[in-house]
């Protein structure tokens, strides 16, 4: 038995709101399946579970407020040997002292496993420690996704903090109680029956396959439907019952909301009334964990706020820069994109990201943590990239062990991540884990960016635009693409003369393009 | 494949870049203006541009067609040419 927390996403976080679960007691989890939905300051993010195992119940309401570490749900497992924070190897900060997410949710968790760890504890486990790599599962998928409740629930409204107490057809230990398994609970979480109201026929009363089977559905009618399509039927406030599904088994699509805006469009219906209006509970969670706008870029700007003068004012930057000419690389790319459709084109940060990685494989110490008055190693070259939002603000989604990845797949990434950092929903585990940050504000025309380190990393790597100016080569002055790269690093971790190694090696991974 | 005109070109460009950016004030954009600064396409951003603009009208666009696409005037006749050469060109 172990327990689902509220993971850290990010050295920012220190709690979020659960805004809605994808699963329900009684269903099996896998290491890796987004199990909810977390509304931090910055973004509302996927969550993925850190075990394998049975969902037994669920602890906290869509629409709590929840600290990082709290337990969010209990999962059994399969022999697993404690819960994992959904933040990966990257260490957090709660409070002053910065400790990972391992630590974090062990000093949180009221029954904890794990002694508080320090700083050499700590140090030894970030070096043996090997992240689990989160099995990415579609989110789409309905099959892995079983329904939730899409209408109230019938009992007066509780409080949104605190445990959800016993209800019908949700808490695993009434079910317990009247003794059903696993697979019968399962069964009637998907017809949508309420154990509560079934007679058992078993013995001792217990609840069989068969009285599900044979029990008329409950009152409350169950949905099938993707969580995109939840979030847009929520979103454009439409109600999902009323829907006829396209996808898998029945399950809602969104392009079925699309339509039922469409028709909607075409004939209102005045005294119909919506998802909304029918859901006092749920338009309270809703303002809890709303995502308008307006709200989301000022408490965006509070979070960057909070980290970025907590950077200022705990960590000494130093900065370096340098201009490296892009002759080759430019070149390079020219010839790799000639007769390429657009869509297999890359750009030339792609290749930027890739040498930023690649150098800080030669380069370690900037690749880390500055936690507990030491310098820990990342395990793995993770590369946050910061993305700018265009309603104001910023993410750094990561990409993991960029060095290894070759510029095309490392282009496919940084697309896709921008692409769902502005339009869509990233997962927790793309926004936790960097071990160093890449911006790339030359897109937006300027030559330089000095960065702010993103605490507990390090260095904070920029690249301006890739500008055409005078260049002088062998004796000879011509034209060429530069770029000028920076380095900003935090001075208790290293000295500029290893700052200056890593921009020179940046330098001349750029010079041949064709092995990076 | 017909050769689309002027307004024909203006509307395709519009659409597509309102597809990426969804809230494109297209009344901040001058028709001389580099879009690209005032609407904030990074390079990722722009990209999808080529490729839907070559998807919507079928005609190819490399990268050194690329500086053809700095302003909304000059992307129109661009299309507008393109389109005109790629139907004489059909047999």
């Amino acid at each position: 038995m172990t327990e689902f927390t509220m993971p850290s996403l990010g050295a920012d976080m220190d709690e979020g709101v659960l805004q809605e679960w994808l699963v329900g007691p009684g269903d099996r989890v896998h290491k890796g399946d987004v199990v909810a939905v977390v509304e931090t300051d910055k973004a509302a993010i996927e969550v993925e579970c850190f075990e394998s195992g049975t969902v037994a119940r669920l602890l906290v309401r869509p629409g709590t407020r929840v600290p990082v570490g709290a337990p969010l749900a209990v999962i059994e497992g399969e022999g697993a040997s404690g819960a994992r924070a959904g933040a990966r190897g990257e260490p957090t900060t709660t409070g002053a002292e910065a400790v990972s997410p391992m630590v974090a949710a062990s000093v949180k968790r009221p029954r904890s496993q794990n002694p508080p760890m320090r700083a050499k504890a700590d140090r030894e486990r970030a070096a043996r420690d090997e992240r689990p790599k989160p099995r990415r599962k579609a989110a789409g998928e309905p099959k892995s996704v079983p329904e939730i409740r899409s209408e109230p629930r019938k009992e007066p409204a509780h409080t949104a903090a605190g445990p959800i107490p016993p209800q019908p057809g949700v808490s695993a230990e009434t079910d317990s109680a009247l003794g059903t398994g696993p697979l019968v609970r399962h069964l009637a979480l998907q017809r949508g029956v309420d154990l509560m109201t079934l007679h058992g026929t078993g013995r001792g009363g217990r609840i069989t396959r068969a009285d599900v089977e044979h029990a008329q559905p409950g009152p409350v009618p169950r949905v099938r439907a993707t969580p995109y399509a939840r979030r847009l039927a929520h979103d454009l406030d439409v109600d999902l019952t009323e829907l006829r599904g396209t996808g898998d088994g029945g399950a809602v699509r969104a392009a079925d909301v699309h339509a039922a805006v469409c028709t909607r469009a075409v004939r209102h219906q005045p005294g119909r009334p919506t998802a909304h209006q029918r859901d006092d509970e749920r338009t309270q969670v809703a303002v809890a964990g709303d995502t308008r706008p307006e709200q989301r870029t000022d408490t965006m700007r509070r979070a960057i706020a909070d980290l970025m003068s907590r950077s200022k004012r705990e960590i000494p930057h130093y900065y370096l820069s340098t201009t490296i000419d892009l002759a080759g690389a430019v070149d390079w790319l020219r010839r790799l994109n000639r007769g390429r459709p657009p869509t297999d084109r890359l750009v030339p940060a792609a290749l930027l990201l890739k040498a930023a990685a690649v150098a800080a494989r030669e380069v370690p110490a900037l690749n880390g943590f500055w936690q507990n008055g030491g310098f820990v190693p990342g395990a793995a070259i993770n590369l946050g990239v910061a993305v700018s939002l265009r309603q104001g603000g910023l993410l750094a989604p990561v990409i993991d062990r960029a060095d290894a990845l070759s510029p095309e797949a490392l282009m496919a990434r940084l697309k896709d991540l921008v692409q769902r950092a502005r339009r869509g929903r990233l997962r927790g585990s793309e926004l936790s884990g960097a071990t160093l940050t890449v911006t790339n504000l030359g897109d937006q025309g300027v030559e330089s960016v000095f960065g702010v380190i993103h605490p507990p990393q390090v260095a904070m790597v920029g690249f301006g635009a890739v500008v055409e100016r005078p260049w002088a080569t062998g004796g000879m002055l011509g034209v060429r693409p530069v770029v000028t790269a920076t380095l900003a690093a935090d001075h208790r971790a290293t000295d500029g003369a290893v700052g200056a190694r890593y921009l020179t090696a940046v330098d001349q991974l750029l010079q041949k393009p064709e092995e990076l | 494949m017909k050769p689309l005109d002027h307004a024909e070109a203006m509307a395709v460009i519009r659409e597509s870049i309102t597809q990426i950016v969804p809230d494109a004030d297209f009344t901040q954009v001058e028709p001389d203006d580099k879009f690209r600064d005032v609407l904030e396409l990074d390079s990722l951003d722009f990209l999808s541009l080529v490729q839907l603009l070559s998807e919507r009208t079928g005609i190819r666009i490399d990268e050194e067609d690329y500086p053809e696409l700095t302003t909304l005037s000059d992307a129109t006749r661009f299309l507008v040419d393109r389109s005109k050469e790629s139907a004489g060109s059909a047999p």
